[in-house]
């Protein structure tokens, strides 16, 4: 894959997943803030996060100043060479830095310093995937640090909750996550879960949950219903947008499952802010942008 | 309703939990490095007496040898939750604009010196850039970097709630425990869906 054409591609995706909220998402935004009650402070935090979508989309400026983790998921052909996909996508993200599309936003955990790239150690992610054809796939996730905070990991028995080794534990779970967030991860929020795997993998398992179409159906019928279920007893919380009360506490949840050791049942869930920053591209085998996925 | 500087005390004592304000006038933004900077006694580069101090780490660059913000939403407040109440009772601080709310340490700051949480749309970045009309500086920006340096704003009608007034409310408080409630009666609801 050609440098001189894959950078410019990855930068023209940062700029877009940082600036414009993909339709499936703004779809639902819309939605409930109809729900809403007039005059109410819930719909008044609603108006402004509508009219603030629209604005960073004609400015062409981030929709929220926290630009976030840079969580690349990348699949491509046998033959698609990572390490000059890193140094593109390196430069694509210094260079997005420089302009403002992100936040100087990469600290060193130890001293603190800035050094105003988003470059370092675990800065930007890459998840590499082989996949069938010659094309490449690239999705990004901008999740930002809010929204990172409240998520959290539960393992299954917890007898705080009451919650077993089954279903319903895993709902209580899910839902004690919400009522712990409250407005801290700029709700409206939507869920991505994981139930099994490991510590790490659970938790890559529940991100990956948000690169699903808001819309989507889950295929797997109990995942379905756990879905809806959580969906309306979230909402009946009263939490709402922005913890300032109200109808729309969650905007979507999507849960995911892997196998667990006898030994282990986690639950994992990551909570994404209404700023829900992620788009992909379908790249031709030189690096250009031949069709966008949300 | 307008909140205008200067804010005095008299002016903050007014508002009521529920009020949606818009603010003009000047707000300094301080985050994490600032709060715990300056609660570890170190001088302030600037006046924060009745101040309002915005928990936000703005995206600012330089045009033409001008600041200008191009993003600057709120930053999650709690995390301050262990500085705030000093920073109020030293400064006489009269408003603390950030997201999701704080603690009961600070709402008896509140209380006890006149302040108010005026709680800002989380994520609303270009809608509160535009209600920054000026920069006026920037301070400990070589140690703190961008995001964490005390930003000079000048604002004008910056919208935001008042989440937490002096009169002892909050609505975060008011909320989790009807919240926590209501998850009660759903896990109850789901044990006996069990059996």
């Amino acid at each position: 894959m050609d440098r001189r054409t894959l950078q410019p591609s990855l930068l023209e995706l940062i700029r877009r997943t940082s600036a414009e909220l993909p339709d499936d998402i703004a779809k639902v935004i819309r939605r409930s803030l109809r729900t809403e009650v007039p005059n109410s402070t819930a719909r008044y935090a609603m108006e402004v996060i509508q009219r603030n979508i629209a604005l960073a989309k004609k400015k062409g400026l981030p929709i929220c100043q926290d630009t976030g983790s840079i969580l690349f998921f990348v699949r491509g052909p046998l033959g698609l060479r990572q390490s000059r996909f890193r140094e593109a996508g390196d430069a694509a993200v210094a260079e997005a830095t420089r302009i403002g599309y992100l936040r100087q936003n990469s600290v060193d955990s130890i001293t603190g310093a800035n050094a105003g790239t988003n470059l370092g150690p675990g800065s930007p992610t890459y998840h590499f995937e082989q996949g069938p054809g010659g094309q490449t796939e690239v999705r990004l996730i901008l999740k930002g640090g809010g929204c990172e905070n409240v998520g959290t990991q539960y393992s299954l028995p917890d007898t705080r909750l009451g919650a077993d080794r089954d279903l319903a534990g895993v709902e209580k779970a899910i839902l004690d996550a919400v009522n712990q967030a409250q407005g801290k991860g700029c709700g409206p929020g939507i869920l991505g879960v994981a139930i099994g795997g490991d510590r790490a993998t659970g938790y890559l398992h529940s991100k990956e949950q948000f690169l699903r179409r808001l819309d989507d159906r889950n295929p797997n019928r109990v995942l379905a219903r756990l879905e809806r279920s959580v969906m309306a007893r979230a909402n009946s919380l009263g939490i709402g947008p922005m913890g300032f009360g109200g109808k729309t506490t969650l905007l979507g949840c999507k849960i995911g499952v892997l196998n667990r050791l006898p030994a282990s049942f986690f639950v994992s869930v990551s909570y994404m802010c209404w700023a829900y920053r992620r788009q992909g591209i379908v790249m031709d085998p030189r690096g250009r942008i031949r069709e966008w996925l949300y | 309703m307008r909140l205008e500087a200067p804010f005095t005390e008299e002016k903050i004592r007014d508002l009521r939990v529920g009020d949606i304000v818009e603010i003009s006038g000047i707000v300094f933004t301080g985050r994490d490095a600032v709060h715990k900077y300056l609660h570890e006694g170190n001088p302030s580069p600037v006046d924060l007496t009745d101040a309002i101090i915005y928990h936000c780490g703005p995206v600012v660059v330089k045009e033409k040898n001008v600041w200008v913000v191009k993003a600057a939403g709120p930053t999650t407040s709690i995390r301050e939750e262990p500085h705030e109440a000093a920073l109020i009772e030293r400064y006489h601080l009269r408003g603390v604009i950030g997201k999701g709310g704080m603690g009961q340490k600070t709402l008896g700051a509140c209380q006890e010196h006149g302040c108010v949480y005026l709680h800002a749309i989380g994520g609303a970045a270009q809608v509160l850039a535009e209600k920054v009309v000026r920069v006026r500086g920037v301070h400990l920006m070589e140690r703190f970097g961008s995001p964490e340096a005390i930003w000079e704003f000048e604002v004008e009608g910056f919208p935001a709630v008042v989440t937490m007034d002096t009169h002892g409310n909050s609505i975060h408080k008011d909320l989790l425990a009807a919240s926590t409630a209501r998850l009660q009666e759903v896990f109850a609801e789901i044990d006996r869906e069990k059996v």
